[in-house]
């Protein structure tokens, strides 16, 4: 008999989050996939963050996740995507060594504490009651557990496209996992059917890389998690190339021929990282589109050509990739593919990624209908916390859409659902401002540390750090004088007046370094943190009208609306509405505001409601 | 849950008039009808019943029309009785519905409330239905009406989805990284921004919709015995202000609002301005208050010596029926509150300027709330105009589009992101 609080199945990064955190929080947890030695695997691109994407890394971290310091053990190249803008739609991005990036996963995942790796294939939820009480593997054993998180990518019921040919599986070599599937089916969850896809990975020896504009690693020394010192491996340059008319010309004469338009798929892909055929039949009239070519590992030639995904046939991707400048002799060593998967509509799940009608089960990853690594990392993170934290009879960390994109990630899966693979973006958070890849670990790991899903080696880093953070208020609330900074050479008006430093750094010119004969060299102890301090500053007056706006939300958050609550009974509500609520069921009035398609006037008109039942309720009680 | 009792109420004018229109709301209202008379209509036509109380006493000929629910403008079943405006009549069916079980009397304003609760209509409209209710004269029903009808919820609409576009083109720029193939921002870009804050700004400086219930403020002032007091009561057509040959006789501020033409206005009769050496100290502190009415007023009526009322004053030759009456040589009026002579022309006058100052008729007015909210908007537009930064220009885009949704009462970021995808190539 296997007894355990908390069952993971699956190895890929959401499987890994939620298993790691569920075990720091101090539940038992096993993790089951059928190869472990495929934990930590990178499916798709070999690439760690990005815009949006960026910001889930450093969340995930900041709650002493694992896909940031998995992240720059492997990585072979950094670059902070968006530069040239505002710091808070930077997005730190590295590039991985595939068997880097694995080992350092498989050794986090095979030395945390109360976390067992059990091999096998997992076939059936035991159920108890309509509740989860474990699961079975396919040799009959039996393991114990309330709580079972599916991570399952996709696996469920997968099909891949190449061309003509059609092959069943998840991955390119992998057996989809058909029994939980059917099991799922029988539980009569929503489910609906995506597509995603892969570009043909190139042999980077027949590349004429001194043809091509060279993009290098950049020269600073930022890393994905703040626990890793410096950067670990030697640094190598992408390069960049585009597509061509030629190779367009040849894209349009085998549509035909490709899955995505032949109508053998029929499921909605992403419109932000279309396939190559995708782009040429809805945007035509671009001369080419840009392709990076990013090797994939200090010890293989396999190189990645982001921005190329195809499911045509290999004769058409040879073409494509042949007439791509500096490619002319490239040799594809694995052709591309589409990949059409079943996905479980996340509206049928509660915010703590729950199965609603399957109490006990918690889905996370590419099965809630989400793409990328650090998306699936992120929602891996939430349940497993939230399902360690009902176990143990605590709570998670308090995450919601003022603190973190992964609250703003899983408030909108679980209410608006997906028509095309869920991808984070920068502007799917209203309070963007505040919610910078650099202040993640200010905004969420003392939550961490008081949830107790933080290890004791960040714990006392973040200590320190705050610490400092202290000292710097301390410091920007000096006030000084216009005239002495005038007089100093600063680009001030003498009559300004006096101003606390906090308020003098939202001027233009006006810096840490500008200010050192006063604060003394401040930035030399942290950069980062002085950065991160500089922008606070310099963002204050916009926060604070949003804190109004946060009151004004907190204050609808504060209406709950039951979890059976009879939409159809509200007048007024359209039956589209009617559907469309009942689908997301909104645990709150703002969620219900957040619905897609709901209008003021029904709004107006459940708010009336919601109030009426719960003065009923009184009454009643 | 408790079912709603169902209300009714007269929702024509005051009686006698030629119609009285009761509205009836609620799960009773079709019961009610048939109660009263004695079958029940086609839904959605008139028909011709006759108005029977308990006891089968005749109350009425009326037209009865039946609109089952929820599509009803309350969202409940609604029935209305159109019968004959005589004061009696009314009182009489009222008195019938009021005797029927789970029939009362509606509260001010709850017929709207219920449309509201309902989602038959939106804050903005809700509002309007508000103000509506509340309409005194012809003008404040126009605007009212044109706010009740969605006036300025569709142009809120539209505003929110200009802003929508706005903010789709800068966050294609921000959320694609300076290595992709991201679109810049177009030139027209700022200009849009500028446009769309200048409409604002348009409607803001328009009359608000409190100008329509407070009414044009029209001072009446001058030294005493000057015939202040006579002229307002002509004005407001009543004796509210006591009128002596007595110097002094008005003391404090009284103020009346009334109707002119359609037009809303109070009118306000102070104290005669006098040296305090001749006014005891009550007058004394009237007259103080006339001092503050002058800087209030809209428009101030001088009835004293010419050029020594306050600047923009019209200059009043009162009393040009007494012997002793001086007249003023520029004097804009002529008149005699007492025998009418000139008050027409005055009343014409008055209508018209302050007509000017009004929300045009059937022309949606703002209330506080409404004037605060787009006053943001147009402060968060005229910001992102000025700003380079373009993370700073989204979050103001951003402001503004929560502000026009709380004008509306919604809020959601999904449809712009809608937005952004639908028009934009934007690949990885």
């Amino acid at each position: 008999m296997h007894s355990f609080d908390v069952l993971v199945i699956g190895g890929g990064h959401a499987g890994v989050e939620a298993a790691c955190a569920a075990a720091r929080m101090g539940a038992r947890t096993a993790l089951v996939s059928f190869d472990l030695q495929a934990i930590g695997a990178m499916s798709c691109n070999p690439a760690i963050g990005g815009l949006g994407k960026g910001h889930l890394v450093r969340e995930v971290d900041a709650l002493d996740g694992v896909i940031g310091r998995a992240a720059d053990a492997g990585a072979i190249h950094y670059r902070m995507l968006n530069r040239s803008k505002g710091s808070a739609v930077w997005g730190p991005r590295v590039q991985a060594d595939r068997v880097r990036f694995k080992a350092a996963v498989q050794r986090i995942v095979r030395t945390q504490e109360n976390l067992m790796l059990v091999q096998g294939e997992a076939a059936a939820l035991v159920l108890k009651s309509g509740v989860v009480a474990g699961l079975e593997l396919a040799d009959g054993t039996i393991l114990n557990a309330p709580r079972v998180i599916l991570c399952t990518g996709t696996f469920l019921g997968g099909v891949l496209f190449r061309g003509e040919e059609r092959f069943e599986g998840g991955r390119i070599g992998e057996n989809a996992a058909k029994r939980l599937a059917q099991q799922l089916r029988a539980a009569d969850l929503p489910m609906a059917r995506l597509k995603t896809g892969t570009p043909p990975r190139l042999d980077g020896r027949t590349i004429d890389w001194a043809a091509l504009e060279e993009q290098p690693s950049d020269d600073e020394s930022w890393t994905m998690s703040p626990l890793t010192p410096r950067r670990l491996n030697p640094q190598v340059f992408c390069a960049i190339t585009r597509t061509t008319q030629a190779g367009h010309d040849a894209i349009r004469a085998n549509l035909h021929r490709s899955p995505l338009f032949s109508g053998a798929i029929g499921a909605a892909g992403p419109r932000y990282c279309p396939s190559i055929e995708d782009k040429i039949h809805r945007f035509g009239d671009r001369e080419g589109h840009q392709v990076f070519l990013e090797p994939e590992g200090l010890d293989t030639h396999m190189v990645y050509p982001n921005g190329i995904s195809t499911s045509l046939p290999v004769d058409v991707q040879e073409l494509i990739v042949r007439t791509m400048p500096g490619c002319a002799r490239v040799e594809i060593v694995q052709p591309g593919y589409a990949v059409e998967y079943d996905h479980i509509d996340p509206r049928a799940l509660t915010p703590d990624l729950q199965v609603r009608v399957i109490p006990g089960l918690y889905c996370a990853g590419q099965i809630n209908g989400t793409t990328g690594y650090e998306e699936a990392a992120a929602q891996g993170l939430v349940a497993g916390l939230e399902a360690a934290a009902a176990v143990l009879g605590r709570a998670a960390p308090a995450l919601d859409r003022a603190n973190s994109y992964i609250a703003v990630m899983v408030d909108d899966l679980t209410l608006q659902g997906v028509s095309e693979p869920y991808r984070m973006l920068t502007s799917r958070a209203e309070y963007r401002l505040r919610l910078r890849a650099n202040n993640a670990a200010t905004r969420l790991t003392g939550l961490g540390i008081a949830a107790g899903c933080v290890s004791e080696e960040r714990r006392s880093w973040w200590e320190r750090r705050e610490n400092l953070r202290e000292m710097f208020h301390v410091k920007h609330s000096q006030c000084l004088h216009s005239r002495d900074l005038a007089d100093a050479g600063l680009p001030v008006r003498r009559d300004h007046g006096v101003k606390p430093i906090a308020e003098w750094l939202r001027y233009d010119g006006i810096t840490h370094d500008a200010l050192a004969p006063w604060l003394g060299d401040v930035a030399a102890l942290d950069p980062l943190l002085a950065e991160e301090m500089a922008e606070d500053a310099a963002y204050a007056p916009y926060l604070a009208r949003q804190d109004a706006e946060l009151r004004d939300l907190r204050a609808s958050e504060a209406l709950t609306l039951a979890a059976d609550f009879p939409f159809a009974e509200v007048p007024g509500l359209s039956n589209e509405m009617v559907e469309r609520l009942t689908k997301a069921a909104p645990g709150t009035l703002a969620a219900a505001g957040r619905v897609a398609g709901v209008t003021p006037a029904a709004l107006s008109a459940l708010l009336v409601h919601a109030r009426r039942r719960l003065a009923d309720g009184q009454r009643a009680a | 849950m408790s079912q709603n009792p169902t209300i009714f109420a007269l929702s024509s004018g005051a009686p006698p008039s030629a119609i009285g229109v009761i509205r009836i709301s609620g799960p009773q209202a079709g019961a009610a009808l048939a109660a009263l008379a004695g079958r029940m209509p086609e839904p959605r036509r008139a028909a011709l019943v006759k108005l029977r109380d308990t006891d089968g006493a005749m109350l009425d000929e009326a037209l009865a029309l039946w609109f089952p629910g929820p599509n009803t403008a309350t969202g409940e079943d609604l029935a209305e009785l159109h019968c004959h405006g005589g004061r009696a009549v009314i009182a009489a069916v009222e008195a019938a519905l009021a005797a029927l079980p789970g029939l009362r009397r509606a509260e001010p304003g709850e017929f709207t409330r219920r449309a509201f609760a309902n989602g038959r209509i939106d804050l903005a409209e809700a509002e309007g239905l508000a103000d509506l209710l509340t309409a005194e004269t012809e003008l404040q029903r126009a605007a009212a009406l044109a706010n009740a009808g969605g006036a300025l919820s569709r142009q809120v609409v539209d505003w929110r989805e200009r802003a929508l576009a706005l903010s789709a083109e800068i966050e294609a720029a921000l959320d694609f990284s300076d290595d992709e193939d991201a679109s810049d921002l177009p030139e027209c870009f700022t200009w849009n921004i500028a446009a769309l804050a200048g409409e604002l700004r348009v409607w803001l400086s328009r009359p608000r919709s409190e100008r329509l219930g407070e009414g044009y403020r029209v001072v009446l002032a001058g030294p005493p015995n000057a015939g202040k007091s006579t002229l307002f009561n002509a004005l407001i057509e009543s004796e509210a202000a006591i009128t002596s040959p007595i110097a002094g006789t008005t003391r404090d501020v009284i103020e009346r609002s009334v109707g002119i033409a359609g037009v809303p206005f109070t009118f306000v009769d102070t104290a005669g301005l006098r040296d305090g050496a001749h006014a005891e100290a009550i007058e004394a502190i009237g007259i103080d208050r006339a001092r503050g009415e002058l800087a209030r007023a809209d428009l101030v009526l001088w009835l004293g010596p010419e050029g020594e009322g306050p600047q923009g004053a019209w200059e009043i030759a009162a009393q040009a029926d007494r012997g002793d009456f001086t007249a003023k040589p520029s004097a804009r009026f002529t008149l005699s509150a007492t025998t009418g002579e000139g008050l027409g022309a005055l009343k014409s006058a008055l209508a018209e300027v302050a007509r000017g100052t009004l929300p045009k008729p059937g022309e949606a007015a703002l209330n506080a709330r409404q004037h605060a909210r787009l006053a943001e908007a147009a402060e968060a537009l005229a910001a992102a105009e000025m700003l380079s930064d373009p993370l700073l220009i989204a979050e103001e885009l951003r402001r503004a589009r929560h502000e026009f949704d709380r004008l509306i009462g919604r809020a959601t970021t999904e449809d712009m992101l809608d937005t952004l995808f639908g028009r934009f190539c934007i690949g990885k």
